[in-house]
């Protein structure tokens, strides 16, 4: 189908997508969990008339401000990326890949400018009502527009509601609620959005610490606190299930994934989920080498994260290269060999079509029809090929579990001391605030990678590798553009976290 | 009943629809318009601040507009959308450059500790306004001049031409048409800034800003010119039942005469927007951007679907004819235009709530004192 893998151009065009897409999420997060909390600021003081509420809904929506421009910025380039550096992936799933991309445009994007605006500059201009309808409706507009563009993500974690068209050579879409209410769309949106809530909690109580260690905006700080803890707090089981069931459905559709975040090379029963371990970097599939330099390990709960079953079988990464005949799972190397029938037999028919050899293009359709699932697999060289970074995934796996399982600790600690009118005194409880929102963000970006990465080399799970998703670029233009935008986002990121620490050190107004 | 349109309406329908979309996102480029009038119609601060945070209340409207253009291109024509971006890579990647730079400014440019300072991100805005318009004017040209791709049988693009996609800016009828849109966005720009600003405190810059109207149409119109009178005589690309692409004379003029409609958009449009550039210019009135908007509409539209009905390829390859696409082979499939089409009936309540929300928010036009309390 496509000759001359390039991996040079394909892995720097790997590159510049993750690094939009981490540029872009060290801002989108905060946006997504902030303008909830702004709307329910507002809504207390439409409520109580308290000045105080108004002045923390300004203060905390001056911040949401600058973040939210650099956020389009670079949110325009990762939707155009598809179409530069991913064409082929635009073209062969452009057919359900694109639809939500165009609802996104409609229904969420458009609720997001509109009322931006008015929440920004319409203080003075409409009722305190309509303003803060409008605070809502950009929080509603920012979360479904990552509803959207998550489903969108969902369906290349886990096809599903298409079929492939021999005749147009593409996928199209058969059932667009399928697309919609997949369970791994849903699973992303939830996990995703609360995971962006809690964030936003800790970004509030991240500042508003370093305000009460300086003594300044005390009152402000500490009714920030409260409703961010609590908001914090909530989002945290949120967190926790959501994630859980995000793990469910990577067993499910993905459990390459699954082999690679948690270091499973051999699979097992009443597999036990690794709490702390280090990786052997020698460790290649297939060997007979310990996987792991040390681990602690907690038994038989991978399986039960798995399966729902604690005694339930788990593929390791080994069992899904090599086969494992005893649990019926078919080697990486067999689908390749039936991969590369179909693709034949695709050729075979396009040009039997072509020809008018209606017996030949019959016969090679039966053929591809009894191979297709496996056609992605037969643009592979190796069965090794199916398995992503393991340590990259591994390693953010436990960082992204590790803070998620302290954050609510952390919400829970300054909503217990809040309450109890303590938290001035409690120094050290406002010096580990501080760097809450840093480490949020980090466990943000990791949650990512182990989506993104984990995933490897599919740009469509198990039907399009990235090798065969790109555009007929050099690997020196995509180059050149990596470093463009790199240089770019960077120096505005720079100029963002001035603006914005200079903004937090002078504080609300009015206070 | 959208259940039983066939493929070639829906196909018809959705390149209406993304020609509307399309067509809103020239009209609304009075926001780059009036980014590049600011170095001459704001000679102080304050007359600075009046123009900027009356574009700043409306940029990520032209923005959200450009996205869903985007978008709606992607879901109804993915193989545009993976021809033209994968193969014109630098014109495409330098237009969204500027817009990545226009997105910060109007937060960036007055806040202290900006990095790059105030002047740095005017020139942004000025780069997005000229550059960026240009650019995308000279890529909307190539939907008549054709463009330099060959498609494989699987439909993996290759650019002939190092320059990809850049080269489009090398030909005069796409230059042309750029910076039509570069002088019409600089109109458009002052009728809306005539209408939204409350020029008590600074009657200097409403003088300026009607003379900048005028002097801008003026500059437009040779380059308008030659853009329809090229488009009359020129040759264009057709395609016939079999999909064979081929050349013919005078295939624009033959697009307009086949649908009377058009020249009537066409002229229509083009009456508007003279009437909302005299009605600024030559009069006090403040109401030009009303028919200048629309006049500009209305020649947008007409602009785009003029390259694709009629059985036009609406991208034409030079390269290679028979790779060229027409809204017939470059389509989604039936269901997905089909579910598309079902949420499309949001749109007239998105243009609504936009068009209530603009009202509410403009009913007051922006005051001096207002830039200063709370401004971008």
């Amino acid at each position: 189908m496509i000759e001359n893998f390039d991996m040079s151009m394909v892995n720097w065009a790997r590159a510049q997508f993750a690094l939009t897409a981490m540029y872009h999420w060290i801002f989108v997060p905060l946006t997504l969990g902030i303008t909830w909390i702004i709307a329910f600021y507002e809504t207390l003081y439409v409520k109580t008339g308290n000045e105080h509420w108004k002045h923390i809904t300004k203060f905390w929506a001056k911040l949401f401000g600058i973040n939210f421009a650099i956020g389009v910025a670079t949110g325009i380039i990762m939707e155009f990326e598809f179409g530069t550096n991913w064409s082929n992936y635009s073209w062969m799933v452009g057919d359900i890949f694109g639809a939500p991309l165009a609802i996104e445009g409609i229904i969420a994007f458009f609720l997001e400018a509109t009322f931006f605006a008015v929440m920004f500059f319409g203080w003075n201009r409409v009722s305190k009502r309509f303003h803060l309808f409008s605070t809502w409706m950009v929080a509603l507009g920012s979360n479904l527009s990552a509803m959207w563009i998550l489903v969108a993500n969902g369906w290349m974690q886990f096809p599903t509601g298409m079929a492939f068209n021999p005749d147009t050579a593409r996928f199209e879409m058969q059932n667009i609620m399928e697309v919609i209410l997949s369970p791994v769309a849903v699973s992303k949106f939830t996990h995703t959005t609360s995971s962006s809530m809690l964030l936003a909690s800790l970004f509030i109580i991240s500042i508003s610490s370093w305000f009460l260690l300086r003594g300044r905006h005390i009152e402000m700080a500490k009714r920030s606190i409260i409703v961010a803890a609590v908001f914090g707090l909530i989002t945290s089981a949120v967190v926790g299930f959501t994630g859980d069931e995000a793990a469910y459905e990577d067993a499910q559709h993905q459990p390459m994934k699954l082999a690679a975040f948690e270091g499973l090379y051999k699979g097992e029963k009443n597999a036990g989920i690794v709490a702390i371990g280090m990786l052997n970097s020698d460790k290649k599939p297939g060997d007979d080498q310990k996987p792991f330099n040390f681990q602690i390990r907690i038994p038989a709960l991978l399986s039960l994260l798995a399966n729902r079953s604690p005694g339930s079988f788990v593929p390791g990464i080994d069992d899904l290269v090599y086969g494992n005949e005893e649990y019926n799972i078919m080697g990486a190397g067999e689908k390749i060999e039936r991969g590369k029938i179909a693709l034949s037999a695709l050729d075979t028919y396009k040009k039997a079509k072509k020809e008018g050899n209606g017996d030949m293009a019959a016969a090679a359709l039966a053929s591809f029809n009894e191979n297709q699932e496996y056609m992605g697999y037969g643009f592979l060289e190796k069965p090794e090929d199916i398995v992503p970074p393991v340590a990259t995934t591994f390693y953010s796996f436990h960082i992204m579990v590790a803070l998620g399982t302290l954050f609510p600790l952390v919400c829970l600690a300054f909503l217990y001391f809040t309450m109890k009118d303590q938290l001035l005194n409690k120094r050290w409880l406002l010096a580990a605030g501080v760097p809450m929102f840093f480490l949020a963000m980090i466990a943000s970006q990791a949650g990512w990678v182990v989506a993104e990465v984990g995933r490897q080399p599919w740009a469509i799970q198990g039907l399009l590798p990235v090798s065969v998703a790109r555009s007929n670029l050099t690997a020196g233009t995509v180059q050149t553009t990596f470093f463009m935008f790199a240089i770019l986002f960077t120096i505005l990121l720079f100029a963002e976290v001035r603006i914005m620490t200079k903004q937090i050190s002078i504080g609300p107004e009015g206070e | 009943m959208i259940g039983s349109l066939d493929t070639t309406t829906l196909q018809h329908l959705w390149w209406l629809l993304c020609s509307v979309v399309g067509a809103l996102f020239i009209f609304l480029t009075f926001v780059q318009g009036g980014q590049t009038l600011l170095w001459q119609v704001a000679k102080s601060d304050l007359e600075k601040s009046l123009v900027i945070n009356s574009l700043g209340r409306k940029w990520e409207l032209t923005f959200t507009t450009l996205v869903l253009f985007g978008g709606a291109l992607f879901a109804a024509f993915p193989k545009f959308y993976a021809t033209s971006f994968g193969g014109a890579y630098w014109v495409w990647v330098l237009i969204l450059f500027t817009f990545i730079v226009q997105a910060v400014s109007y937060e960036y440019r007055k806040k202290e500790n900006n990095l790059l300072g105030e002047k740095v991100y005017e020139l942004f805005l000025f780069i997005n306004g000229s550059v960026g318009i240009l650019l995308i004017g000279a890529a909307v040209g190539t939907f008549f001049t054709g463009s330099n791709f060959v498609l494989s049988g699987y439909n993996f693009v290759t650019w002939t031409h190092p320059l990809r996609g850049l080269e489009a800016a090398f030909s005069l009828f796409n230059l042309s048409l750029g910076l039509f849109l570069v002088f019409n966005a600089r109109t458009i720009g002052s009728m809306y800034l005539i209408n939204n600003i409350d020029f008590s405190a600074t009657p200097e810059l409403e003088t300026r800003l009607r003379n900048a109207c005028w002097t801008s149409f003026l500059c437009s119109l040779p380059f308008l010119g030659y853009v329809l009178v090229s488009l009359l005589l020129m040759k264009g690309y057709t395609v016939d039942g079999n999909g064979v692409v081929s050349m013919v004379s005078r295939k624009y003029l033959a697009n307009l005469l086949a649908n009377p409609w058009l020249l009537g958009l066409l002229a229509a449009g083009l009456v508007l927007v003279i009437s909302g550039v005299l009605s600024t210019a030559k009069t006090s009135k403040t109401g030009g951007i009303w028919m200048g908007g629309l006049g500009t509409v209305l020649v947008g539209l007409t602009v785009l679907l003029l390259p694709a009905y009629n059985n036009t390829p609406f991208y034409p390859s030079k390269a290679d004819l028979q790779s060229s696409l027409t809204i017939a082979n470059a389509s989604s499939s039936h269901y997905t235009l089909t579910a598309m089409t079902y949420v499309a009936i949001a749109i007239p309540f998105v243009l609504a709530y936009v068009a209530y929300v603009w009202w509410a928010m403009d009913r007051t036009k922006l005051t001096a004192d207002e830039v200063q309390s709370e401004a971008y």
